[in-house]
């Protein structure tokens, strides 16, 4: 009821309201009351000031929520922490005036627990509903649905005559459904209409709701209820299994991306490169060190992080090239012990230079966060951009093995070394050119991969396995043989996963890869004509 | 020729055995067992760093029994068996008086059989999954019932969890803790459609369908939490997950028993805000011993940003039982340190005493943290008073009926109050 109250004081008189604010938000004895309180004695306070002050409280809750809520403790008042350009600044919480001379050793941070952060999350919700905002005001009535008492409702009933948007209407719609269809005291055909209702909706809280309606002492209602669920869980699967599809693409893109690197070293090239993996990491690490470089400008950074790393990476690999591997050519087992010996010595390099701890890769915040499609389906931007991107290198390097004359002399060196000496291409400049290629593209994948696991000296060490795996499935030689084989294994490992268990799922995966193999030695597109041989 | 290399031989011996006695009348011998190298190195490099700092400490006292402490470190490179033959050198070669070290189950049960056969003493300062008590070994780290057990309590009590998620990396401290949670889950009227248990493999990260069903199990009406021994650095991208596909700590809370103040730092917390952690101790605990202590950790790592943790005060905990028992007895000889420890009484870093039990397992309280965002944790609850540490789960079939007791007499490290018998085996 207080809420109510609160709420219907804003909507008449958000003006005087937030004057009133200006003028008394440091003096309010509640506000001070709040410095030094203990957990359980915030929720009364924040009650009373949600009562009080109404909507003109909510830059206050928000910066609480966040943690960023200080006190002076000179005098107990209230600033809010920012941070601005890389420097911590205090400003007023309510009209955003700096708070000058303030350091660390002033202000004592006012902590919020889980009990607070809901309660708070609540509140804002509450309050919200009234907000200029259509997309506030539907995402405050999402979150109010799991928590619908009367005074809620009673208060969402008030606003839905008035409420313009058709979404924020058709959340309200379903708030109202899901009271109507609880109530025991209403008619029964007013709840079994609502019942209807509820079967469109895929929100889970109004699944919930049904479930328990299916224990329900009217017969009808049960009936109702339990052939609503049923429809629900039919659309419901269908996205559970897009969403399942989505991860195994997105698996699929990593190893992708872990392994076209490879596809050219070892596929094309016939190098057994075991410091590929070490080749990832040092993009990786080449993210971090443009991160740490450019503090302020975290969302750009991987725009200048995938050039750089491509360079690093690719002229690491030419070096490898140049001093080692050239000089071991046609002897597979040397070349790959001393690949290994190169791959520790890397890992020990960057061990000695960043330290063995791990390193933190902060995310831009273009790639954290999800695209909400509908309350079952919500699939993570990172993964989303790091499928495309995936794709987008592959292609760009079909196009260059395709297109160019780079790539042409590529093919040419790898399908008749001798023939092709005698056309007159430089078949020491090729080979360089090529490892250092598919080393650079290694170096991009660590710039996606930085975004997805941790970044340390063993980061190459977990995808180097799959990246053999990947690419003598598809098909030694073959670019397209990888895409495929790529994406198969990442479906299959996640289809597998939510019944065997991830431990389980690998193992499957490896052992169907080496029967494969035994029937088939050459992969899943084996090259054809006289460069087989 | 040969009577040449004999001479020296005999010469050479001749020096060390005229050596050894008078080292050994010179100083205490420390070893310390943790790997300074590989994938351990991260966690075990901070105790072998506590334990040279106590060392020094106790030096700058006088040593003890008018003799100077020597530690003496060794590095078993986060290879199992490696422990075992490190344990071995320490043992014969250096002739240490006590050891402190390991860290994963694996490396303690891989030195066992060493120190049982050549009677050494070993405090291990990490919390484990209990099933095991040997006479020589002091376990000052907790047992499932001072941390899995309370953290599972505060979730049924405090928060109105009904339904688990046991979500471990797939080894034995993992399995055997779910085990021992699975069955109090279930004797506390938790119904088995209500525990999700999910292993993965070390240093998992794509943890995308395995957050997705969590959420999916958390999303069924009923309040949902995870209890998590998820270990090492699998964390990350397990926490970041989570916050990408939009839980948060309030909806859904992750419990870790493996999550700790030296995880936490230099790591970007955003994503773990509001989740919890079950130890014995946490930084952020405000008494005089702790802010003492952390003082002396800073200064004698000479970097101010270096965090504490509950492993370092197990660590302390049990070195300080060791030098008072050491002073009791008046003699560092194993048998006699053993009989002196049992009983020991230290302050522990966050207030309260801890007490050596007849099992080699200390009483210690348990707390509770929220991470906070400076990768510190909030104690949002712990026990009234100590919790003696229970080297047998009362929850196991098998074990139920064991309990350990190094005291005459029983002496014995898994007694079988039923059949009033030991098993016979060593531990």
């Amino acid at each position: 009821m207080r809420h109510l109250i609160a709420l219907c004081c804003c909507l008449f008189g958000l003006l005087s309201f937030s004057v009133q604010a200006a003028e008394s938000s440091q003096q309010d004895p509640f506000l001070t009351e709040l410095a030094g309180a203990k957990f359980k004695d915030m929720v009364p306070i924040l009650d009373q000031l949600a009562e009080i002050q109404g909507e003109a409280i909510l830059p206050l809750f928000h910066t609480l929520l966040g943690g960023d809520l200080y006190y002076i403790k000179a005098d107990k008042s209230l600033v809010g922490q920012f941070d601005e350009q890389g420097a911590t600044v205090y400003k007023d919480v309510f009209n955003q005036t700096l708070v000058p001379n303030l350091s660390k050793r002033d202000v004592k941070k006012i902590r919020v627990n889980n009990t607070l952060r809901g309660y708070l999350r609540n509140a804002i919700a509450q309050i919200q509903l009234t907000a200029k905002s259509p997309k506030v005001r539907e995402s405050a009535v999402r979150e109010l649905l799991s928590k619908l008492d009367a005074d809620t409702v009673a208060l969402i009933e008030s606003l839905y005559a008035k409420e313009t948007n058709n979404k924020v209407k058709e959340a309200m719609g379903l708030a109202l459904s899901m009271h109507t269809a609880s109530s025991t005291e209403l008619t029964l055909p007013n709840r079994l209409v609502a019942i209807e209702r509820l079967s469109s909706s895929l929100e889970g809280d109004a699944r919930n709701l049904l479930t328990t309606l299916t224990k329900d002492e009217n017969p009808a209602i049960v009936k109702a209820a339990t052939s609503a669920l049923e429809k629900i869980a039919q659309r419901a699967n269908r996205f559970a299994f897009i969403d399942q599809l989505f991860f195994g693409l997105s698996l699929g893109s990593v190893l992708l991306l872990a392994s076209i690197g490879l596809a050219i070293t070892f596929g094309v090239m016939g190098v057994i490169n075991m410091a590929h993996g070490e080749m990832i990491m040092l993009g990786a690490y080449t993210t971090y060190v443009v991160q740490l470089m450019m503090p302020n400008y975290i969302d750009y950074s991987i725009w200048v992080a995938i050039p750089a790393a491509f360079l690093v990476s690719g002229l690491m690999g030419i070096l490898i090239e140049r001093l080692v591997i050239r000089h071991l050519h046609g002897r597979p087992l040397e070349t790959l012990l001393a690949t290994f010996g190169i791959s520790l010595i890397l890992q020990q390099l960057v061990r000695s230079i960043f330290s063995p701890l791990n390193r933190q890769v902060s995310t831009p915040s273009w790639m954290s966060g999800s695209w909400e499609i509908n309350p079952v389906l919500s699939l993570t931007l990172n993964r989303l951009y790091i499928l495309a991107f995936a794709l987008l290198v592959f292609f760009a390097l079909v196009i260059v093995l395709r297109k160019t004359s780079l790539g042409l002399n590529v093919r040419a060196v790898s399908q008749n070394r001798n023939m092709a000496k005698a056309m007159g291409v430089k078949t020491h400049w090729v080979d360089a050119m090529t490892f250092g290629l598919g080393s650079g593209i290694a170096g991009i994948a660590g710039v996606a991969l930085s975004q997805l696991t941790n970044v340390g000296p063993n980061l190459g060490q977990a995808y180097i396995i799959d990246s053999f795996m990947v690419v003598v499935f598809g098909g030694v030689g073959n670019l397209l043989g990888t895409l495929v084989a790529a994406f198969s294994l990442g479906i299959a490992t996640k289809f597998l996963e939510p019944t065997t268990g991830a431990v389980l799922a690998a193992i499957i995966v490896l052992v169907f890869i080496i029967l494969f193999i035994q029937k088939r030695p050459k992969g899943l597109f084996p090259q054809k004509g006289r460069a087989a041989e | 020729m040969k009577i040449k290399t004999l001479v020296s031989a005999i010469a050479l011996s001749g020096a060390t055995l005229i050596a050894l006695p008078s080292m050994a009348a010179d100083t205490i011998k420390v070893g310390v067992l943790h790997s300074l190298s590989g994938t351990m190195a991260i966690s075990e490099t901070t105790l072998k760093d506590t334990v040279l700092m106590m060392v020094e400490e106790q030096n700058k006292k006088g040593g003890l029994l008018g003799k100077k402490l020597e530690a003496v470190v060794v590095d078993p490179a986060s290879n199992w068996p490696l422990f075992a033959e490190k344990g071995r050198e320490l043992l014969t070669q250096e002739k240490v008086d006590v050891i402190f070290g390991s860290w994963t189950s694996v490396s303690r049960k891989s030195v066992l059989p060493v120190l049982e056969e050549l009677n050494g003493l070993m405090f291990y300062p990490v919390q484990y999954e209990g099933e095991e008590s040997s006479k020589n070994v002091f376990y000052t780290g907790a047992a499932p019932n001072q941390q899995a057990i309370p953290a599972v309590d505060y979730l049924m009590n405090d928060l109105g969890v009904e339904r688990f998620v046991l979500a471990g990396t797939d080894y034995v401290y993992p399995r055997t803790t779910n085990k021992i949670l699975e069955a109090y889950l279930k004797a506390k009227g938790v119904a088995a459609q209500d525990i999700m248990i999910n292993y993965t493999p070390f240093g998992h990260s794509d943890w995308q369908s395995i957050v997705s069903d969590v959420k999916k199990f958390g999303g069924e009406g009923k309040k949902t939490a995870v209890v998590s021994t998820i270990n090492g650095d699998a964390n990350v991208p397990f926490y970041k997950e989570l916050g990408n596909q939009g839980i948060s700590a309030e909806d859904i809370p992750v419990v870790a028993f493996s999550v700790g103040e030296e995880e936490l730092s230099g790591l970007d917390t955003t994503p773990l805000v509001g989740h919890l952690a079950a130890w014995n101790y946490f930084q952020s605990v405000e008494s005089d011993a702790n802010d003492e202590f952390i003082t002396q950790w800073k200064a004698f790592t000479k970097d101010s940003n270096r965090v504490t943790n509950d492993p370092m005060e197990a660590t302390y905990i049990g070195f300080k039982m060791w030098a008072n028992a050491v002073t009791d007895a008046g003699t560092t000889d194993v048998d006699a340190v053993e009989q002196a420890m049992i009983g020991q009484e230290t302050e522990n870093l966050t207030g309260g005493i801890a007490v050596m039990n007849k099992n080699h397992h200390l009483s210690k309280p348990v707390l509770i943290g929220e991470i906070q965002d400076d990768g510190q944790f909030e104690v949002v609850w712990e026990t009234d008073g100590v919790v003696a540490g229970d080297a047998w789960s009362d929850f196991l079939p098998g074990s139920k009926d064991l309990i350990s007791d190094w005291t005459a007499p029983i002496k014995c490290g898994n007694y079988n109050t039923k059949t009033k018998a030991c098993s016979g085996q060593n531990y």
